[in-house]
């Protein structure tokens, strides 16, 4: 039979796979690597309330390495060519995670975190979720306040999270370092990360401004009340 | 009834100015890391210390167990930053290690060099926030690196602390930025060996 090489359509859609050349019988299977997601905007597009300089080193360094650092230590894994949520929860590993985990779940969380922003974000959620939130924080003020305090009570690294369950209930919580919701059996809607790189360049020490202006100025209430809807199919 | 006074901590003065690390650690890092963040676990280590005095003198056991984590992120905070202002020297009055500190960590690790890498490759490998730390073991009469997470002392492991590296991103960040080893690289231009050699001295006592 002679030797020919196809080239995947699907390759092309969405960045995700590398070419996969395939040559008769004993298909030369590469499998792909895990892409880096860009953030819905550009890396400026969120200033003056977060800097173009932090998206670039947030983005640009951090996050790129969490994907890199994940995708060699996966290469000729068997978790090689999994999803990523799959690679989370694999390397995870009821509760005693892998050193994989600790790139899989920072790749997961930072896509989650720039989906949870838009520019001229903020403001106030409307409809069920804002119904929600008033059931069941008594008032958006309150929900604002509890949600900044798990951000600043989060003792070092990690990230605080607004969670729904299937019947639509809300709940807040805060993990450290990488640890995500999705490994507690959680549904989040939303994130704000609390590692310092998250804030150093624009506020430094001052994680509670940091913290303000993202509630008031950066949430994409959009995404959250779809990720809200979301959460109770 | 028994009733105690409460002692507060203080933020000590850096033994040399701000800007006098340089290149090795910025003025602005060591400024914002002294008068920001070392004096806010003052700050929160005294408020935490008042607040169980207070709990205590009711009686409220509950409440004391409660300020427990506060004691130990900003009590831990306090004590390992005290330690680390004294661990560093303006690099025109670095000097190697010498006498029996330079013989043991030769003696363990065939050179300075090695040690440097070694202690290097498991600081860079902290997860999230914590430190580095070379202490010593009176048990065994051994130096021995490891690392500790978020601001818990290395005391709680029974090593003596003889040099710690923070590797919370605020120790470096403005400067290196995510490139901690670098930092990491650079942090042996201004350790203060001597002030290692004294510990260790005071900890074989």
């Amino acid at each position: 039979m002679a030797l020919s090489m196809k080239i995947q359509a699907s390759s092309l859609i969405a960045g995700q796979r590398r070419v996969r050349p395939m040559t008769g019988r004993r298909a030369v299977v590469i499998k792909a690597a895990l892409e880096l997601k860009a953030p819905p905007y550009a890396l400026d597009a969120l200033e003056p309330h977060m800097s173009k300089q932090t998206l670039e080193f947030h983005w640009g360094k951090h996050h790129r390495a969490y994907v890199d650092n994940m995708n060699k230590q996966i290469a000729g894994t068997p978790l090689d060519g999994k999803s990523l949520e799959e690679v989370v929860l694999a390397s995870w590993n009821g509760g005693s995670p892998t050193p994989v985990f600790n790139n899989a779940a920072q790749v997961w969380n930072h896509t989650f975190f720039w989906e949870s922003m838009k520019p001229n974000g903020g403001g106030a959620p409307t409809g069920k979720l804002a119904e929600a939130i008033v059931r069941d924080f008594g008032s958006f003020e309150k929900f604002k306040e509890e949600f900044k305090s798990a951000g600043l009570t989060q003792f070092g690294s990690g990230w605080a999270w607004l969670n729904a369950d299937k019947s639509g209930q809300l709940s807040l919580s805060k993990t450290p370092n990488a640890v995500t919701p999705v490994v507690e059996g959680k549904t989040p809607i939303l994130t704000v990360d609390v590692w310092e790189h998250a804030y150093y360049i624009d506020v430094q020490n001052r994680r509670p401004d940091y913290l303000t202006t993202f509630i008031e100025k950066l949430i994409n209430w959009d995404v959250v009340a779809e990720r809200y809807a979301a959460a109770q199919k | 009834r028994i009733s105690r006074s409460i002692s507060t901590v203080k933020l000590p003065d850096l033994p040399y100015d701000y800007g006098a690390l340089e290149p090795y650690i910025s003025g602005q890092i060591m400024e914002l890391h002294h008068t920001k963040h070392h004096a806010a676990y003052v700050a929160n280590l005294n408020k935490a210390l008042e607040q169980q005095a207070e709990a205590e003198a009711k009686g409220d056991v509950s409440k004391v167990i409660t300020l427990q984590g506060a004691i130990k992120f900003n009590g831990g905070g306090h004590i390992n930053h005290d330690i680390f202002w004294t661990n560093l020297v303006p690099p025109k009055d670095f000097e190697p290690p010498s006498g029996e500190l330079k013989a043991l960590i030769e003696g363990q690790w065939k050179s300075l060099d090695n040690f440097i890498n070694i202690f290097n490759a498991q600081t860079a490998a902290v997860q999230g926030s914590g430190w580095g730390w070379l202490g010593y073991n009176k048990g065994s009469g051994r130096l021995e690196i490891t690392a500790m997470p978020n601001q818990d002392p290395l005391s709680i492991t029974g090593l003596v602390p003889l040099l710690g590296v923070d590797v919370w991103e605020h120790a470096y960040y403005l400067q290196y930025k995510n490139v901690r080893p670098d930092y990491l690289k650079a942090i042996w231009n201004v350790v203060n060996w001597k002030n290692v050699a004294d510990r260790l001295a005071a900890a074989k006592k």
